[in-house]
């Protein structure tokens, strides 16, 4: 029999209902995968009860000739953004430490209605401010990959969601949540090897997940393909009334909907991501990209977004803006971390506490964001950034005049090493530079891996759609991984 | 504009968080940077251009006056570094 | 209208007020939250995860509460922003648990309206003055910190915390204590006719900031301090009038006034600094990012419109249209239950100059005898038209219904009932009536006999004998006329 852990979401799915395996040895054999990897440090808390009492019922359920839900005797790792009722969710932040929400998430809780079991909560970047994983509390997950000039030096799994990658690149898990708010989902998919999609904007419910930037948060899928991501997305999109931004729409069938057939569709190149100093390898992966859509039957287009330059300036505004008043809720009074020296008043308690409670990152990020609205600056910082959005959302609106998608390169380089980027904020930053323009635009984008770079590293292609189109992405997602053929996976070091 | 060392320890009291003169001192060249290179907005002409509200087209609903929460204590205090008597409680304050 | 003056020593000095009055929206939910917002509750037991601001969470407004701030601007001639947004005004405090309030800065619910004032309401001659409204926003309360319980700590307990208030904030128009009095009481007169807030002051369901400068006459505006938080009328009259005083005894004394928000003592009658407040000026707003822009279709606004109630000014000038006096119809819709209840009194059927005068008079009188509010008044308006019907058709003399009325406020019983009863009804008999003149005419030679001889002030006294003999039950017009004629 086949290891089980090499299969996927589709795969477990269908064979725990036609019962090729019941759902609990598919449980069992990822709670001992994950309970054997604490070196690639991807899981924060293990939750094998859970995992276990959603098989249970799995089983239950087809033993009694019921039909099974759609994510019956799938097991997934939950990021530790989302807030899980009666299991400890701290955002990977000291200033959580000790937090066990009273509530479910609204995503995590339909993917548990769905049928899904939980193996543990995911290690990220602290409130998901990072492109690294190196701004967790709880020490930086370990991407499963290594170089292949066997230096062995331990290399980022992406972030802000780089307990997921990590752990669903190293077979810990089939599928798991991410969040992507400048990229989250789709840089950390990139590194790994695997694929996550970001939906549009109000898609999957905020409701219960820790917020970083509200415009800008969105949860999503990652998993090893394409289908995969559709089913996930699928459990965990839709209306939620305690979202204010939530779209009120129905959830389409994107897996029935999945066609790797592009023909009639118009793919847009846009010129300015050729970016100076990219690494050759990242071109030829766009090239090689842009052949495997025109082999699907896509016409390709040259497209301009104007913008683009400002979108990631725009985005160190708005983002830590917004984060600056979402984080000042952390503040040692009602849950989480408290610091009281001897003789403080109130305010000196909470500026100990903060002090205390935050990694250095996300102080920066705050700091940002309270120097860009403080008095006087506003207008210049904040304002300016959100008119460069609307500039940069119109862009892709003229660019949809003339296509259908575009496709780009995920990241400007493959996994670096931890540690090469830390001291430098700004150069980390701009990891993030493909993914950004999206975000703030709010519309879907995909990752999908496009192949290895010499030093044996996954690269990813990203997919931008418009807005509401994911069944689009989707598609070309599913083009490009049949053509891609991305079989590699990382040697099991840990 | 630059960031000095007082600006960053007043906004860093603005957000009340503690720093040191040293952490102070680190942090104002970084930000400098990162504020300097932000700037760079500055270029784009917005004139006429209205600031984003709504990044998907949608509108805010309003829900019902019905009383559909609370009367849930415990859960509220539930993680409470400090309650007493159904209160959370906070050093003193002098009004 | 005002003559105000700060007598100082190097000369007078004008007061300039502001009013930024919160005033709690009559709802049943939060606005942003479904807990609920009775007053009086245990503490922290109507508070949900969102008003405690819980990771996570997020708000969803509550329509009521936009409806009702709609209809409180609609009141005061206000011009309505069909769009609209929620900011954030962030702060570090211990009632505050997002850690800021979501209110609203930049695009106000409501913009500018006026309310008319009258410097003593139940004078239909007293000064009256144009008050400008800047806004009206609707934003969240804080919760409620109790520095008593406990020697090092501070309670917190977040009931309040998420409630909506509308923060109504007026022009510097004002200038004495007695306008800003007048203001607040026609304000809460206004919120409590739309029904969009109970204007209870003791439980806090109004409160308001007193902004407060000096200068000389013609001078430009002074600098102001903001007194947080007064919750009556008279204090605020009160904080006025100490704070400018303060003011000019400051400039006087060759100081400076500093912008800071202040704190009233009731007790020693004096504002003083809030130390606590000190280093909260940069809010640093901006547009909460989990809140759309509030958009306002014309059917919203049509139905905050159509269901407006008449308001008291416009009630007042029916009122005197009718034919009540000035001063009643001042006095009716000074409250909107008197002015209901009257509106009841009409509806049965009551005439309204005397229905006004009997309600001013005879139930205020008697209510207050016994100590009872009008909502517990023990005859209702229908029976009360009853009454005044009997008066207006003649059946019962003014004296009689007098007796009726004591009746029924005793027993509950109708008035039609009591005088059938207990045979209350009037006559008009003029054959009953005369045969009692001629009765007492006999019994009385001597004052008949003075009467005739001049002495005309003896007319009453023969009335006064005929009604006494008849048992209070004779028509008085038909009495005076027989009496006249039998006397000569
Ligand atoms: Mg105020
Ligand atoms: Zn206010």
């Amino acid at each position: 029999m086949t290891d089980l852990t090499d299969l996927g979401v589709a795969a477990i799915r269908d064979g725990v209902r036609t019962g090729g395996f019941s759902a609990r040895e598919v449980a069992d054999a990822f709670i001992d995968k994950v309970s054997k990897a604490k070196a690639l440090n991807a899981f924060l808390v293990e939750t094998p009860d859970h995992a276990i009492a959603a098989a249970t019922e799995a089983d239950a359920a087809r033993a009694a000739g019921e039909a099974l839900k759609p994510l019956a005797g799938v097991p997934i790792g939950m990021k530790d953004l989302f807030c899980t009722k009666g299991v400890a969710s701290t955002a990977a932040s000291h200033i959580l430490e000790g937090f066990t929400p009273p509530y479910e998430s609204t995503v995590s809780g339909k993917l548990w209605d769905a049928g899904a079991g939980m193996l543990g909560k995911l290690n990220m970047d602290q409130f998901a401010m990072g492109s690294s994983n190196e701004t967790s509390a709880f020490g930086n997950v370990i991407s499963p990959w290594r170089r292949a000039d066997g230096g062995n030096a331990p290399l980022a799994p992406g972030g802000s969601s780089g307990g997921s990658s990590a752990a669903i690149a190293a077979r810990l898990c089939p599928a798991a949540t991410g969040t992507d708010t400048g990229g989250s989902i789709r840089q950390p998919a990139a590194f790994t090897g695997i694929s996550g999609i970001k939906p549009t904007y109000g898609r999957c419910s905020r409701w219960g997940v820790v917020a970083f930037a509200s415009s800008l948060d969105q949860a999503g899928p990652m998993a090893r393909d394409v289908r995969d991501c559709a089913i996930m997305l699928e459990a965990m999109s839709g209306f939620d009334p305690k979202d204010s931004t939530s779209l009120e729409l129905e959830v389409p069938k994107w897996e029935q909907g999945l066609s790797g057939n592009l023909r009639g569709k118009r793919v847009g190149i846009p010129r300015e991501y050729r970016v100076d100093n990219m690494p050759g390898e990242i071109d030829a992966l766009w090239q090689q990209g842009i052949d495997w859509l025109k082999d699907a039957g896509a016409e390709i287009v040259d497209v301009s977004l104007p913008h683009t330059k400002y979108a990631l300036p725009a985005y160190y505004i708005i983002a830590p803006a917004e984060a600056s008043s979402n984080l000042a809720r952390y503040d040692g009074v009602r849950y989480g971390l408290r610091d009281l020296p001897d003789g403080a008043n109130l305010q000196d308690m909470y500026a100990a506490t903060r002090a205390a409670g935050f990694g250095p990152e996300v102080k920066r990020r705050i700091l940002i964001g309270t120097y860009v609205l403080s008095a006087g600056f506003y207008d210049a910082y904040y304002t300016q950034a959100q008119k460069v959005r609307t500039l940069i959302s119109r862009d892709f609106d003229r660019a949809w005049e003339s296509c259908d998608l575009l496709l780009t390169p995920t990241a400007p380089s493959a996994a670096f090493a931890l540690g090469e980027k830390l001291a430098d904020p700004l150069a980390m930053y701009l990891n993030d530079v493909f993914t950004v323009p999206s975000s703030l635009a709010g519309l879907p984008a995909m990752s999908v891996p496009g192949g290895l770079d010499t030093g044996g590293l996954p690269l990813g292609l990203q997919i931008i759609g418009k807005a509401l189109d994911e069944q689009c992405v989707l598609n070309a997602g599913l083009a490009l991984e049949e053509r891609a053929g991305f079989v590699a996976r990382p040697e099991a070091w840990w | 504009m630059s960031v000095d060392i007082a600006t960053v320890k007043k906004i860093a009291s603005l957000a009340r968080i503690a720093i040191t003169e040293e952490e102070a001192a680190r942090i104002a060249p970084e930000l400098d940077n990162i504020m300097g290179w932000i700037e760079q907005l500055g270029e784009v002409d917005c004139t006429g251009v209205e600031p984003m509200t709504a990044v998907i087209p949608n509108h805010l609903r309003l829900r019902d006056d019905v009383v559909t929460d609370g009367g849930v204590r415990d859960a509220v205090l539930s993680n409470a570094p400090q309650a007493e008597h159904g209160f959370f409680t906070v050093p003193k304050v002098i009004e | 209208m005002s003559d105000y003056r700060i007598q100082g020593a190097t000369g007078e000095w004008e007061v300039v007020i502001g009013l930024e009055v919160h005033a709690q929206v009559t709802s049943n939910a939060k606005l942003f939250s479904g807990a609920a917002t009775a007053f009086g509750a245990e503490p922290n037991t109507q508070v949900s995860l969102v008003d405690a601001a819980m990771p996570g969470m997020l708000p969803v407004p509550n329509r009521e509460c936009i409806r009702q701030a709609v209809r409180t601007g609609m009141a005061i001639d206000a011009q309505i922003n069909k769009w609209s947004r929620f900011d954030r005004k962030n702060y570090f405090y211990a009632d505050l648990p997002q850690g800021y309030q979501i209110s609203q800065l930049y695009h106000p619910l409501v913009g500018e309206g006026a309310i008319d004032i009258s410097l003593d309401e139940k004078n239909p001659d007293a000064s009256g003055k144009r008050i400008g409204v800047e806004r009206i926003h609707v934003e969240q309360d804080a919760g409620k910190l109790m520095h008593d319980q406990h020697p090092t700590r501070s309670y917190v307990d977040l009931n309040r915390s998420g409630v909506a208030l509308m923060e109504i904030v007026s022009k510097p128009d004002m200038a004495s204590p007695a306008e800003a009095g007048a203001y607040l009481r026609k304000l809460r007169s206004i919120l409590r006719y739309v029904g969009s807030c109970d204007g209870n002051m003791e439980e806090g369901s109004m409160r308001a900031d007193v902004n407060v400068s000096v200068r000389k006459p013609g001078d430009p505006l002074g600098t102001r301090t903001e007194t947080k938080n007064v919750n009556s009328v008279r204090f605020v009259m009160a904080v006025v009038e100490q704070e400018a005083r303060r003011q000019v005894d400051v400039i006087e004394d060759g100081g400076r006034i500093v912008q800071e928000t202040r704190l009233y003592d009731p007790d020693r009658n004096e504002t003083r600094s809030m130390r606590s407040k000190e280093d909260a000026h940069d809010y640093r707003y901006f547009p909460d990012p989990d809140l759309l822009p509030l958009e306002l279709d014309e059917a919203f606004l049509a139905e905050c419109r159509e269901s407006l109630p008449e308001l008291p000014d416009a009630k007042r000038a029916r009122y005197e249209g009718l034919g009540v006096t000035p001063y009643h119809a001042a006095v009716l819709t000074a409250e909107v239950e008197t002015a209901r209840w009257f509106d009841a009194l009409l509806d049965a059927g009551a005439k309204a100059a005397p229905a006004a005068n009997w309600l001013t008079s005879e139930l205020f009188g008697a209510l207050n005898r016994l100590g009872k509010g009008l909502e517990e008044s023990p005859v209702s308006p229908t029976q009360a038209a009853e009454l005044l019907g009997l008066i207006a058709d003649g059946t019962v003399s003014g004296t009689l219904a007098k007796q009726v009325f004591e009746i029924m406020l005793e027993t509950g019983q109708g008035a039609g009932a009591i005088v059938e009863e207990r045979g209350l009804k009037q006559t008009s008999d003029t054959g009953a009536i005369e045969k009692v003149i001629a009765d007492v005419m006999a019994a009385n030679p001597n004052q008949l006999e003075q009467y005739r001889g001049g002495k005309e002030a003896l007319f009453g006294f023969f009335v006064g004998q005929t009604m006494k003999a008849m048992g209070g039950k004779a028509n008085p017009g038909v009495v005076n006329e027989l009496l006249k004629k039998a006397l000569g």
